[in-house]
């Protein structure tokens, strides 16, 4: 017999226990670790996928936050370009307003100065000449013109107008110093006497006369007294010459200073 | 020469004895037991693991997922059974490479056993699954009169199982035994080969069929729920379409 009823049930009973035994030592720590071992891989890709999701968002955070960072860059760059643009601008109006005014400024101290050359120029232009005059009229005063000046000058007294005479009449009326005839050289005998009557004949006898030298008047013959004067000489002509020169002049200048400013506000006006 | 290892006993007193199979039963055990033991001591459920694990790892794994690919959904509640019957049956064949070593399997008294067991957990899973009256109703499918077949069958087949592991453990070590006589040297080694391949086939087969069993009779109900479970939402719709 093949079978052996007793080693069938012994190898019964040890196949349950080996069933058992593997179950407790094998299949549950193996099959236990496994699951564990996947479920952590599981966790760790699923972490990785969040984390991963996680970086995504953060990169995809990141370069929104870049972008409008360049944006906000470009702009403040173009405003700042701007900014400096009018600035620039600005500054080269200033400057250029500035650089006008001072421009101005030294024209019109050049032509201040040119003005000033030109005057004084002509001041001693002036002097030049009449220094000039004044020398070859002196070189030229004698005696003999003195004599004929105090010919013109007695008759010129003559040929007074009654009003004028009876003014000076009232005028060295009260006089009770002598009245001093001022002439640039020592007159001859001849010509004080003619002049003594003259101004006798038009003053009454009473009044005093004395004659004076004075080298100023370079010709002629001057009586000053009581803020009244009577005379007639070459200094008095140029001064009168002088005086009139003066004037011209200064309307010529007044004339130039005031043509610029007429010509400054044509142009503001146009 | 003995036919069975059963005839080889090392002690008996009166119907107890102890046998060449028991002794040989309680070395493989002892291997896997121990064996997995001294492995699993020191499981590691990082990336990093020991060599011993990973194969471990990967004997169960290939276990679960052939009883997974025969049908059975969750292979965990059957792995214990299953996988210890294919684990032993391979050690056994496996062990006939050791000079002295007398495979357990190569006695009927042992595939008997091991065939009782199949007979016994089929209808136990079967009820587990399904419940007592759907699981013995299954005898009676798809006629009563299939009744007397059927329990043929169930018998027939676990005699079946017992006699063809028997029969091919028996007739590898025979054929060794028998060669050895004849032609001692080279051929035997040849035929030892050939006898661990054919073991191993055997284990692989007695596995697979005590798993196409249990699937059979688990999952017989379960179509059936699965067609009950997909004729009511019908029958509601027509009752509400009656409405």
């Amino acid at each position: 017999m093949l079978i052996d009823w007793f080693t069938v049930i012994a190898q019964l009973i040890n196949f349950l226990v080996l069933v058992w035994l593997l179950k407790h030592f094998l299949y549950r720590p193996i099959l236990n670790t496994i699951d564990a071992r996947e479920k952590r891989i599981a966790d760790e890709l699923a972490d990785a996928d969040s984390k991963r999701a996680e970086a995504e968002q953060q990169r995809e955070a990141f370069q929104q936050k870049n972008t409008e960072f360049d944006q906000q860059r470009t702009a403040q760059m173009n405003k700042v370009g701007e900014e400096a643009k009018a600035e620039r601008t600005r500054l080269l109006e200033e400057v250029r307003q500035e650089s006008d005014a001072l421009r101005s400024k030294l024209e019109l101290a050049l032509k201040n100065e040119q003005l000033s050359l030109k005057d004084s120029l002509s001041q001693r232009a002036r002097e030049e000449v009449f220094a000039i005059v004044r020398k070859a009229l002196s070189d030229l005063a004698d005696t003999s013109l003195e004599a004929s000046m105090a010919d013109v000058f007695v008759k010129r007294l003559d040929a007074l107008a009654d009003a004028e005479k009876a003014t000076l009449q009232a005028a060295f009326q009260e006089l009770t110093e002598a009245l001093i005839v001022h002439t640039a050289f020592d007159l001859p005998k001849k010509q004080s006497i003619q002049i003594t009557k003259a101004l006798h004949g038009l003053l009454g006898d009473g009044v005093a006369i004395e004659f004076a030298t004075d080298a100023h008047l370079i010709s002629g013959i001057e009586i000053n007294s009581h803020g009244q004067k009577i005379g007639w000489s070459i200094a008095d002509y140029l001064t009168t010459l002088t005086k009139r020169v003066n004037d011209v002049m200064l309307s010529h200048n007044t004339v130039q200073d005031q043509s610029p400013e007429l010509e400054k506000s044509q142009e503001q006006a146009s | 020469m003995n036919l069975t290892p059963d005839l080889i006993v090392y002690w008996q007193m009166g119907f107890l004895k102890l046998n060449a199979t028991i002794v040989f039963t309680w070395l493989v055990m002892l291997v896997l037991v121990v064996g997995s033991i001294l492995i699993t001591r020191n499981l590691s459920n990082n990336l990093q693991r020991s060599r011993w694990q990973n194969a471990l790892e990967v004997v169960v794994i290939i276990i679960n997922k052939q009883i997974e690919e025969v049908g059975l959904s969750q292979p965990q509640k059957y792995i214990g059974f299953l996988g210890s019957l294919f684990l032993f049956i391979a050690l056994s064949a496996l062990g006939t490479i050791i000079p002295g070593f007398e495979p357990p399997t190569g006695s009927l008294s042992t595939t008997a056993a091991l065939a009782l067991c199949v007979l016994v957990a089929v209808p136990l899973f079967g009820i587990q699954e399904q419940g007592f009256g759907s699981y013995l109703s299954s005898y009676t499918k798809p006629t009563i009169i299939m009744l007397p077949f059927n329990i043929i069958s169930e018998v027939s087949r676990t005699l079946a199982l017992a006699v063809r592991l028997f029969g091919n453990m028996m007739s590898g070590a025979m054929i060794i035994a028998i060669l050895l006589t004849i032609t001692p040297f080279l051929f035997p080694i040849v035929m030892t080969l050939l006898g661990l391949l054919t073991g191993i086939v055997q284990a692989y087969i007695f596995f697979i069929l005590a798993t196409v069993y249990i699937a059979a009779a688990t999952r017989s109900v379960k179509t059936q729920t699965q067609k009950k479970a997909a004729q009511q939402p019908e029958t509601q719709n027509t009752n509400e379409s009656k409405l």
